[in-house]
């Protein structure tokens, strides 16, 4: 176990939504290198936890450290430039922008790093002959895959996925995820979110589970049982489900 | 032939719409803003060109130099403070603001300078006429207006395609927290736009000031809002192009009305526009997708 | 999640918090007051309020548009103006202008149903703006009409022929029987099922229509009553000068001083626009001498309450103090309690209340 501090730490993290409590005293450390995925149904508070990391939602309480750090006095886009650039859910690249645009506008404010324009044509295979086109023209898993190079050429250190697989074919799907590999190579970070439970498992280091905006269960996916996992994302005992 | 006089003073008397509606155009596109003060702000720097004039002494043609980067500066300021403040709380708001700034300038204008009517001189160089067949005349000053509004729709077109700072804008236009996933702050880049658009609109008011005499009530009481709306809902929204296209089509409709009778020139570009909002209510360059 | 803590049989619902009784009284003693005032004071203080009935009712349309149905019209002097041309129609051809009165409501609400069909498919910045092009248009078609005077004017015939003092009385009365017309219709608009819906879509347009309140049937109803009152407001105009000048009958300067009425007084009251309307005129008799700072003033109030009290003044009071004198809204008490709003209010949950489960 090292000094330093982990990437990413969430501490006793609480959001609401006007009266709604989204999240409930959540808490979770995310290691360099990991790949780390949270699961529940629609409406446990994984989104919320994004946007709350990212950026773009006010928590009510509790805290968000990146490498120690306190977030807190960070705006978004600070964050990004910080290194924390998340892939929102429904992809939303700018519609009336090209591929490439999109990508540049990605890269505008990009860290220095091993990713750029060119390498992510290179991941993508299709995207150089398809870059002048507009992105709102593109199917949902090219739109997908451009939203991901729109966020790796910022060259993160921590890459948060919100909901990839949605509305996507399980091919597709399984063809994104297996780029993993290759993302974590080059020293990102993945915080993932995913409702595809059997998707989570296969990519993830880690997995943790919310329902209800409270953590029912974490653990590695090697130590966790089908039926546990079911339990606790569906709630079906009275009590919160395995502690960590 | 008189019909072929209207026609290209039509044009000609677009071109300087479309400048008055590309900043109005602006502003609407990126930061879903109707600026009620637009038309008062263009008399704003026509008189602060008076101004700059009666200091400097320098020629009239060249007071843009000035006024045009001091609107700027100043389209960047109200962004940041007033504009956006407003737009937290909400479009009720926005419009509220700029109406209570249409009135605070053209009452400051009138408490500080006189109620006489100013014009900007122009040199003897551009007040003369170019003159084809007995029965068409185009002054070169409304030549060199239709000139720069192209020249600056053509300038504003290229800037958003191809620079960054105009992908930047049209990004956070598009969708304002994406592109602070992607770590711009939009708070910024709307000020670059709102500076942009007070740009165009000091370079109108003064080009406006050249054309025609004009008071502190002109804003209002010369309908300048109106017509820079007209053109770009003529034109349709999203479409520099289509800004220039409807200001032309506003201009034409406006002089081929006057010679019907010298009042119906103001009526007759209202009418076309009624008209577009109920046929086409996107816009003759827009297609549907966008209304 | 536990069974809900109180069903329906436990708790009472009331239109107001305190019995309406003596709002009501305050309000007919008011009422008697200012109906008696043509016997007490001189002519010119009964025609400053005429003014200021005219502006409190443009003020209450302005704001039953923006408050209550999320509309906001820059264009209202258009129904203002056809409303006194209207009433100048009527009294040229040989009637009473008094009659022409409701001829005007009438007339414009008419106008006001052609509008919208026009502008409703409009959001809101280019709905703002289309109403000012009406107005213009407006504007623009009556002046061609010699018979009403042209670009001009033409002063209102027909006035009954009697002393001026009179007169003045006369409009004065008519002018505050208009007004407690349109305030009592508001006020029983406001508290019934339109009322409602309004306010569903003040706050969520989408979520209201998603209920299945019938939100353009309910914007539609707004923008004709409002016509119409602005309409009746013209003819009260032309009445009271008397006569009618075109470019200030159809001047947006009516829409600047409904907006600032409304944005100082409180916009989404009845209260609101009363308040701003008293407002307005105070700061006007004492800023009378001042010329154009007083509108340099007002605007920057107006820019500096719409960002930083957008309730208004009737907003902050109404706040502190729990008051409504037109209660519009609706009371839960537990039963058996007599008063004391305690649990009546939602509260935003605090901070650290989420520590302790």
């Amino acid at each position: 176990m090292t000094a330093s501090p982990p990437l990413l730490e969430v501490r006793e993290l609480t959001v609401h939504h006007g009266q709604l409590r989204a999240l409930d005293q959540v808490s979770l450390t995310v290691g360099a290198g990991e790949v780390y995925a949270m699961i529940g149904a629609n409406g446990a508070g994984k989104t919320t936890l994004l946007r709350a990391i990212s950026g773009l939602k006010a928590p009510t309480s509790g805290s968000i450290l990146l490498d120690g750090a306190d977030l807190r006095a960070l705006r978004a886009e600070k964050r990004a430039t910080a290194g924390i650039v998340m892939v929102p859910e429904g992809r939303r690249l700018f519609p009336s922008l090209t591929v490439e645009e999109n990508l540049q506008v990605g890269a505008a404010y990009a860290r220095p790093g091993p990713w750029n324009i060119d390498r992510v044509y290179e991941l993508f295979g299709w995207m150089p002959q398809r870059r002048k086109q507009l992105a709102a023209q593109l199917s949902g898993g090219e739109q997908q895959s451009v939203a991901i190079g729109r966020a790796l050429v910022a060259n993160p250190r921590l890459l948060l996925l919100d909901e990839l697989s949605l509305g996507l074919a399980p091919v597709i799907v399984t063809r994104i995820y297996d780029t993993l590999p290759g993302l974590l190579a080059s020293g990102v970070t993945v915080l993932l979110v995913e409702q595809d439970v059997s998707q989570a498992r296969r990519v993830a280091s880690r997995v943790h589970c919310l329902l209800e905006g409270r953590t029912t269960l974490q653990g590695e996916p090697g130590q966790l049982t089908a039926a546990g996992i079911e339990s606790a994302y569906f709630g079906l005992d009275a009590a919160p489900g395995a502690p960590a | 032939m008189t019909w072929v006089n209207a026609i290209i003073q039509g044009i000609l008397l677009g071109g300087l719409y479309a400048l008055f509606a590309c900043g109005l155009s602006l502003m609407f596109g990126v930061m879903k803003v109707i600026n009620l003060a637009h038309g008062d702000l263009a008399i704003l720097a026509g008189y602060l060109a008076v101004g700059v004039i009666a200091v400097t002494h320098i020629p009239t043609v060249w007071s843009f130099l000035i006024v045009v980067p001091l609107f700027a500066a100043l389209g960047y300021l109200a962004q940041r403070t007033l504009i956006q403040a407003s737009l937290n709380r909400g479009v009720l708001t926005t419009l509220l603001v700029t109406f209570g700034l249409s009135v605070v300038i053209e009452n400051a204008l009138q408490q500080f300078t006189s109620a006489n009517s100013r014009t900007l001189g122009i040199g003897s160089l551009i007040s003369k006429s170019l003159h084809l067949g007995s029965q068409i005349t185009i002054a070169y000053l409304d030549l060199v207006i239709f000139g720069v509004a192209v020249v600056v729709l053509l300038g504003l077109q290229y800037f958003l395609s191809s620079s960054r700072q105009g992908r930047l804008i049209r990004a956070v236009a598009d969708d304002r927290e994406a592109a602070q996933l992607a770590g711009a702050d939009y708070r910024h880049v709307f000020g670059i736009a709102a500076a942009i658009a007070f740009a165009t609109v000091a370079l109108a008011g003064i080009a406006y000031g050249m054309y025609t005499s004009f008071t502190p009530t002109s804003g209002t009481t010369a309908l300048l809002l109106l017509f820079a709306f007209e053109a770009v809902v003529i034109g349709g929204l999203g479409s520099l192009w289509g800004t220039l296209v409807g200001g032309i089509l506003l201009g034409v409709v406006q002089q081929l009305g006057a010679q019907i009778g010298s009042n119906d020139q103001i009526l007759a570009g209202q009418l076309l526009f009624l008209l577009i909002l109920l046929i086409r209510p996107q816009g003759i360059t827009t297609s549907r997708r966008t209304a | 999640m536990s069974a809900p803590a109180v069903t329906a049989a436990d708790v009472r619902v009331t239109r107001s918090r305190r019995s309406p009784l003596w709002p009501a009284l305050g309000a007919v003693v008011v009422i008697a007051v200012l109906a008696y005032l043509p016997y007490l004071v001189y002519a010119g203080t009964t025609s400053l309020l005429v003014n200021f009935f005219i502006l409190l009712i443009m003020a209450s349309m302005w704001n039953l548009l923006a408050g209550y149905a999320g509309l906001v019209s820059v264009g209202q002097q258009a129904f203002i103006g056809m409303g006194s041309y209207l009433v100048l129609i009527v009294a040229l051809h040989g009637t009473d202008p008094f009659i022409g009165l409701p001829v005007a409501a009438l007339g414009c609400a008419v106008l006001g149903l052609i509008v919208w069909w026009l502008l409703s498919r409009l959001r809101s910045g280019y709905f703002a703006i289309a109403t000012w092009v009406i107005a213009s248009i407006c504007y623009l078609v009556v002046i061609r009409f010699a018979s009403l005077g042209g670009g001009t004017g033409e002063p209102l015939p027909g006035l009954p022929a009697i002393s001026n003092t009179l007169l003045n009385a006369y409009t004065y009365w008519v002018a505050l029987a208009v007004a407690v017309i349109v305030l009592i219709s508001l006020y029983a608009i406001l508290r019934g099922r339109l009322g409602l819906v309004l306010t569903a879509v003040r706050d969520d347009e989408t979520g209201a229509r998603s209920v299945g309140a019938q939100v353009s049937r309910a914007q539609l109803l707004v923008f004709v009553l409002a016509a119409a009152g602005c309409g009746a407001a013209g003819g009260l105009e032309i009445i009271s000068q008397p006569f009618v000048q075109p470019t200030a009958a159809f001047s947006v300067q009516w829409t600047a001083e409904m907006i600032f009425a409304c944005l100082i007084g409180g916009i989404g009251t009845i209260e609101g626009p009363i308040l701003g309307t008293i407002v307005f005129f105070a700061l006007q008799q004492w800023l009378a001498s001042y010329g154009t700072w007083y509108f340099i003033v007002l605007g920057a109030v107006a820019i500096a309450v719409a960002i930083w009290a957008p309730r208004g003044l009737w907003g902050l009071v109404s706040e502190r103090l729990h008051i409504r004198l037109f209660p519009v809204g609706y009371w839960v008490w537990p039963a058996g309690q007599a008063a004391g709003p305690g649990w009546a209010r939602l509260r935003r949950p605090r901070p650290d209340a989420a520590a302790r489960r």
